[in-house]
Order: structure tokens, then C-alpha cells, then sequence
């Protein structure tokens, strides 16, 4: 019933709004929610998230596999080590060729140098370490930078985004920039951008990856999802890390 | 089970201080199904108790009606020093603790 | 053979009952107020809750209530309990005080199944019983999850 009304509300807003609007600078995704969500997350303790960054930093000093080593066995402190990192991810994996994200860093570094399992996408425990990870360069500017390695990659992500998909026949660019700032039932649109991932949603009463929200975004448009950590969204994320550009990190972010 | 709480780290005696608790805990309803199709039975934090050099100051007695992740702020007056216990308890009977210490100053 | 007379004394029926179904329906939280209360007068007043008027999403609302009391050994609050007359069990929560609290305040943040008129219920330490109540209008996220 919900569904089928949001359909319709998504049909009513392209036909009536056929105008574009053209983005100039980025606006995070948090200045369009509501005084509630803005003050949960500004307030480091009221905000949920910061139970997912308290737990990863637990986790960072707990060995893991059979090499009995933890993070901080390599990189000691996370607040210098891991200090800007998140703003430069995701990356081009030198040693595989493929764009890896944080989530994908740290099993990697899991497999690598722990030797212990992956952490399954979206278990507390990937979520809790890539939440804290990422935590450590909150208000730093994102600085993806487009290089050789990446450029086809960044492509792909273009194209991803611009591409018409699901019964809805909507492509990011339909809603998060030429509808940005505009009503959709309750909500206002926002410019999707990634800064805030992972990030505590009311709707999801949890902390998730930025890959759980392209993958609701897809299920909006009755697309396939794309699986997490595929090829497809990781090449969307480094699109839209690029496209962040002059945003900061905000690391667990709040949304509705 | 993490949570985190916050103390003021000193009070003057008298004084009416806040007390704030987050406990990372899904608060399970009991009416929601896993993508199986299988309900997901109820769990939720359904006792809080916080003990101020072993004397009740607050107590929290919660359903499925408290948001996830269960966040609380109340107050108490700063008498003496001491120890701040919390404790907790799910419908699974899972338990949680945390100790903060609280230091008094002044007459 | 049914005839106009006993037509009639059926929608007498019907509308007799329908009418208790909806006195039932006004106040869900009836019983569980006498509970509480154990049959004492609930007096409205003393009691706030500060709640956004239009809140984003029912599975985590904020909301703050606060008793006007001063707290002392004589005269303080010894419980405040939360109630939903639409949530599926109407007992949000319940909590203990005492004098040692100095402020009869609480925050915490609810689930609300759908608009509503929340109810706090105060029970002072001479036994009686004050209420203050907020509308809440719950909205909802355009954007849903793949569940």
C-alpha cells in the first residue's frame, strides 16, 4: 500500500517538476533533515552511531586469526594512523587493480596480515571497525582524486549514475540532483551524497553502509540490487566519493 | 553489549547532576519477521537499575515502546563520592554492567 | 419473518453496541490507568512532556517529561509512566524516582505506532496522581528500506 503510493508520489513529482535544477556547490545530506536529526548528530553522545564507533574501537585492539594480532598490533593508534584515510577511499587496490573501499581494506588487512575470515558485509563487526575507522577523519574534506588507475572506474560510476533503471525507469541524477532540495511525500531530496556512511538511520534503527543505502535506493526504483560490496556499487561509491568533493566526513553520520 | 554513559567527572556537593546512558541493543518488538519469514521473538532491555554507593537513584522498567538503541538522561544530587553502578538486563537475559566513578567536592 | 418493529429494535442493537465499542476504543489506556493508579484520582496538570509536534520517524521519537516538584523528602515524584493508546502494548515505560533525583526529569527517545496523543502519568509521594499528555504526528521517510 505504502509502496504503491511512494510510486505514485515519484510519478507526480517527475511530472510536475520536469525542470532541472543545476547543483553548484555540494550540500550534505544533513542539512536537509529535520532539527531532531541534526542535533542527534551534532551531540556525540545522543548519537547512536557513536555506539557502532565505540564498539569498533574495542575491536581494533582485539586479535583476530591465527597470526593472534589486532589492528592496533600494525597501526597503533587509530586517531593518527587512520587520520584521513576514509577521505581518500575508496582506492584502486595495487595489488589486485580493483577499487576497494574501507569495508573491503579491513578484511583484506583480515586475510592479509591477521589471517582471520572476512568479516561478513554488513555484520556488526564491519560496520563497528569501517564506522570507527572512518570516524577518525571526520571533518576532513573529501579528497578522492581521479587518476589513471581509477579513471575507469570513476567512469563506470558516472555512467552507473546517470543510467535509467527499475520499473521506475529513475536514475540517481533524476532524484539527487535535478529534484534535490525538493518534497517526495515527507521527505526532502537530498543530493546523495555518501559523507555521512556509515550512518544511523531511524528507518533502519541501526548503523549501515553506504552499500545498505545505494541498495534501498535501487529497491526505491524497483531496480535489482546490486550485492554489497560488487563491483557495480563500488564503482558508484568512488563516483560519488568524487563527486563529494568539497564536502567533509561526518562519520556516523544521522538520518532519517 | 556496549554503552556508553556520561558522568560529570567532578560535582559540587548538592549539586543536580545529569546522568546520561546509550546501550546498543536492537529492542526487539517480537513483531517483526527476518527475511525468512520467521517472526523475531521479543528481546528487549526490560530493566534498568543505577545504584549510587549502593543506594537506588533510578530505575527503568522498559517494553518494546523504547526506541532501539535505548538512550536515557535523568539526574540525581551529587552527595558523596563514589561509585555509580548500572545495570541491565534483556527478555533474553543477557546482562550489563558499567562502573563510573564520581567525585564530590565542597562542604 | 422479520417485521419493522424488530428491524427496528436490531439497530437499536447494533447502535448500542457499536457505541460501547467506540467508548472502548477512545480510551485504550482505561485499564491500565486503574492499574496504576489502584483507583485513585488522576488529576491532570504538574506534568509535561516536550516532544516535537511533527516527529520523523515513529521508531525513534525524542521525548522529555518533566514534573513540576521540588523534589524534596517530603514532596517529590516516585514514578513517571509513559503510555501510547496506539502503540500494540500500551506500556512504553515506567520510571522509578525519588527524592535524590532533584529534578523530576527524563528523557528518552519512544517508538510511536502512528499519530498519536502520548500520556505521562506522575505518582507523587502523597499518593496522588497527575497527568500531562502531547500530540505527536508521525511522519515517515519517503525513502524505504529493501527490508
Amino acid at each position: 500500500m505504502i509502496r504503491r503510493f511512494l510510486q505514485a508520489g515519484v510519478v507526480a513529482l517527475l511530472l510536475m517538476q520536469s525542470v532541472a535544477l543545476a547543483a553548484t556547490s555540494p550540500r550534505s545530506g544533513i542539512t536537509y533533515a529535520g532539527a531532531d536529526v541534526r542535533a542527534l548528530q551534532a551531540d556525540d553522545f545522543a548519537n547512536p552511531g557513536m555506539l557502532w564507533v565505540a564498539r569498533g574501537e574495542k575491536l581494533w585492539s582485539t586479535p583476530a586469526g591465527r597470526n593472534n594480532k589486532a589492528c592496533a598490533s600494525c597501526h597503533q593508534e587509530a586517531a593518527s594512523s587512520m587520520k584521513g584515510v576514509a577521505a581518500r577511499y575508496p582506492r584502486i587496490d595495487t595489488a589486485t587493480g580493483k577499487v576497494i573501499n574501507i569495508e573491503g581494506r579491513i578484511n583484506t588487512c583480515r586475510e592479509r596480515n591477521q589471517a582471520a575470515d572476512p568479516l561478513q558485509y554488513e555484520s556488526e563487526e564491519l560496520l563497528a571497525l569501517t564506522a570507527y575507522v572512518a570516524h577518525q577523519s571526520r571533518g576532513m574534506p573529501v579528497a578522492v582524486v581521479a587518476d589513471a588507475a581509477n579513471r575507469p572506474h570513476l567512469e563506470r560510476g558516472r555512467e552507473i549514475y546517470y543510467r535509467r533503471q527499475g520499473q521506475m525507469n529513475l536514475a540517481c541524477v533524476n532524484c539527487h540532483e535535478q529534484n534535490a532540495g525538493r518534497k517526495l511525500l515527507a521527505e526532502t531530496i537530498s543530493e546523495g551524497h555518501g559523507n555521512a556512511y556509515p550512518a544511523y538511520r531511524l528507518e533502519w534503527q541501526a548503523t549501515g553502509s553506504l552499500h545498505r543505502r545505494l541498495r534501498a535506493c535501487y529497491f526505491g526504483v524497483r531496480a535489482v540490487m546490486p550485492a554489497f560490496g560488487s563491483d557495480e556499487l563500488l564503482d558508484l561509491e568512488l563516483y560519488l566519493a568524487r563527486r563529494a568533493t568539497g564536502l567533509t566526513v561526518e562519520t556516523p553520520g544521522v538520518r532519517r | 553489549m556496549i554503552a556508553r554513559i556520561q558522568v560529570p567527572a567532578t560535582a559540587k556537593r548538592g549539586e543536580v547532576i545529569s546522568i546520561r546512558v546509550a546501550i546498543q541493543h536492537p529492542m526487539e518488538t517480537g513483531f517483526r519477521f527476518d527475511v525468512n519469514g520467521r517472526a523475531v521473538p521479543k528481546n528487549v532491555i526490560n530493566s534498568l537499575i543505577v545504584r549510587y554507593n549502593d543506594a537506588e537513584i533510578f530505575r527503568a522498567e522498559m517494553g518494546s515502546g523504547v526506541a532501539a538503541n535505548p538512550s536515557l538522561q535523568f539526574f540525581t544530587l551529587a552527595r558523596d563520592s563514589g561509585e555509580l553502578v548500572f545495570q541491565w538486563v534483556d527478555d533474553a537475559g543477557q546482562r550489563g554492567e558499567e562502573r563510573v566513578q564520581l567525585a564530590v567536592t565542597g562542604p | 419473518m422479520p417485521n419493522r418493529r424488530n428491524f427496528l429494535a436490531w439497530c437499536a442493537g447494533v447502535w448500542g453496541m457499536s457505541a460501547g465499542l467506540a467508548r472502548a476504543q477512545a480510551d485504550p489506556l482505561a485499564a491500565l490507568v486503574r492499574d496504576l493508579t489502584g483507583g485513585a484520582r488522576l488529576s491532570a496538570g504538574r506534568v509535561s512532556i516536550d516532544t516535537p509536534r511533527l516527529a520523523d520517524n515513529g521508531h525513534s521519537v525524542p521525548l522529555k517529561v518533566s514534573v513540576d516538584n521540588p523534589m524534596t523528602a517530603a514532596n517529590h515524584v516516585r514514578s513517571i509512566t509513559l503510555l501510547s493508546p496506539r502503540n500494540p502494548r500500551p506500556l512504553i515505560a515506567k520510571f522509578v524516582l525519588g527524592p535524590h533525583a532533584g529534578r523530576a526529569e527524563v528523557s528518552t527517545r519512544v517508538r510511536l505506532n502512528g499519530s498519536q496523543i502520548v500520556l505521562a502519568i506522575a505518582e507523587l509521594s502523597d499518593g496522588s496522581f497527575w497527568s500531562g499528555s502531547a500530540e505527536v504526528e508521525v511522519t515517515e521517510s519517503a525513502c524505504l528500506d529493501a527490508g
